[in-house]
């Protein structure tokens, strides 16, 4: 359990960005995942009442304060006539409904936890954050980026045609994914993204342009040979990597055929 | 740090530590039915609602609830009596500990679902954990219930 001095409800973000300037400083998802440690806090900074718990749509894209909970996420209904249910099904098997009123967008994304279905499906979509400092940066690149102490504001999706199908594989319902698997298929090709590797998911572009037909089996098959191939897998408590290896291969084929389905 | 809050309709105002969870903070104003029963936000246990929707007391600071209404089973006794009644019917309470945070959910449930089909019952109440059960009695005591309300 972490300990808090003092709690401050930030009145503007530029408030928020100079408290959080101070090592001992944590911004405040939902507090899921922050009480799973025992971090000795000595601000704690709330952006409850900065507005920042509403989605936006409008023609070009879905703009999502970092507040937004994860359950607004998955019963969103523009969301989830755009993508098909795919934030639906990346949020469905966490934990249950009460959790998924706590947890937060901000908190998911900004954590860039491994074991993250949000972030695995995010990355499949075409993405941005927008950190109060660094401005509007692709999640591509901000995956990879060290923890600073800017503030996430929003999680900003393009609206750009792709259709994204996510799929996971739990050892038991409502746990941590075993494997966590998005993959859509944009203007330019299909992509990949494998989540719960058990690192923080990553992206597998076809760049060789494997799958110019997803009604052709031998395509799909060899683009989910390619993916599991060219990416690294762990071993923890929950699966061996070799397991998530072939795991990669069977989601992705399988995502494929449900993009298929779907044209 | 202060805090104004309504818990079961009655308004309180009150100096809490800033790092207090919710849980122990209502268990201290005498809601004895909400619980803490796991350490990692996975048992259900301690559901309340917070401006009617269900979240995990045990996993969020009371100072966040400040300006909110705050309901637990001790607000909603004529509700939660009722859908109990379908329980006990069922067998389905056993040792009966994680029944209070189930039955919030429930009545959460009913409020947000309309003619709920058996998947998505069990996916609304995938939170909530019983080790006596298989939760089959649970299932048709809902079932009873939702069939009771619309013929109410």
């Amino acid at each position: 359990m972490f300990s808090v001095r003092n709690y401050v409800k930030a009145k503007s973000l530029e408030e928020a960005y100079e408290l959080n300037q101070k090592k001992t400083s944590v911004v405040l998802g939902g507090t899921v995942w922050l009480k799973m440690g025992n971090r000795q806090i000595q601000t704690a900074i709330d952006l409850s009442d900065l507005g920042l718990d509403k989605i936006e749509e409008t023609e070009e894209a879905f703009s999502i304060g970092a507040m937004v909970s994860l359950r607004q996420l998955e019963t969103h209904k523009g969301l989830h006539e755009y993508f098909h249910g795919a934030l639906k099904e990346a949020t469905r098997h966490i934990v249950g409904v009460q959790f998924r009123n706590c947890a937060t967008v901000g908190g998911s994304v900004y954590g860039r936890f491994g074991f993250s279905d949000i972030l695995t499906c995010l990355l499949a979509m075409d993405t941005y954050v927008e950190m109060f400092q660094g401005g509007i940066i692709p999640l591509k690149q901000f995956i990879d980026m060290p923890y600073d102490r800017d503030i996430l504001v929003r999680v900003i999706i393009k609206k750009d045609n792709r259709q994204v199908v996510y799929l996971s594989h739990r050892n038991s319902a409502t746990d941590f994914p075993v494997l966590a698997c998005a993959v859509a298929k944009t203007d330019k090709g299909v992509v990949a993204s494998i989540g719960a590797r058990p690192t923080r998911a990553t992206l597998v572009e076809d760049i060789n342009n494997l799958v110019k037909d997803l009604h052709s089996e031998e395509e799909r098959t060899a683009f989910s040979t390619f993916a599991k191939e060219s990416i690294f897998f762990g071993s923890n408590m929950r699966a061996s990597k070799e397991y998530r290896q072939h795991l990669t291969g069977v989601l992705v084929n399988r995502g494929l055929c449900k993009l298929a389905e779907e044209k | 740090m202060l805090i104004k809050f309504w818990l079961n309709g009655k308004q309180i105002v009150d100096e809490i530590d800033p790092d207090l969870f919710l849980v122990e903070y209502v268990r201290s104003k005498g809601c004895y039915s909400v619980k803490r029963g796991c350490e990692t936000s996975n048992c259900g246990l301690c559901t309340v609602l917070v401006d009617g929707k269900p979240v995990l007391s045990c996993s969020t600071l009371a100072a966040r609830v400040d300006g909110k209404k705050v309901t637990t089973l001790e607000g909603l006794e004529k509700e939660a009596g009722k859908f109990g009644e379908f329980l006990a019917d069922q067998g389905s309470e056993q040792c009966g500990f994680c029944s209070p945070g189930f039955i919030m959910n429930v009545l959460a449930m009913e409020n947000e679902l309309e003619d709920p089909t058996d998947e998505e019952i069990k996916e609304y109440l995938a939170g909530n954990l019983c080790r006596c059960t298989g939760y089959m009695g649970q299932l048709r005591a809902i079932k009873n219930y939702f069939a009771w309300k619309k013929g109410e």
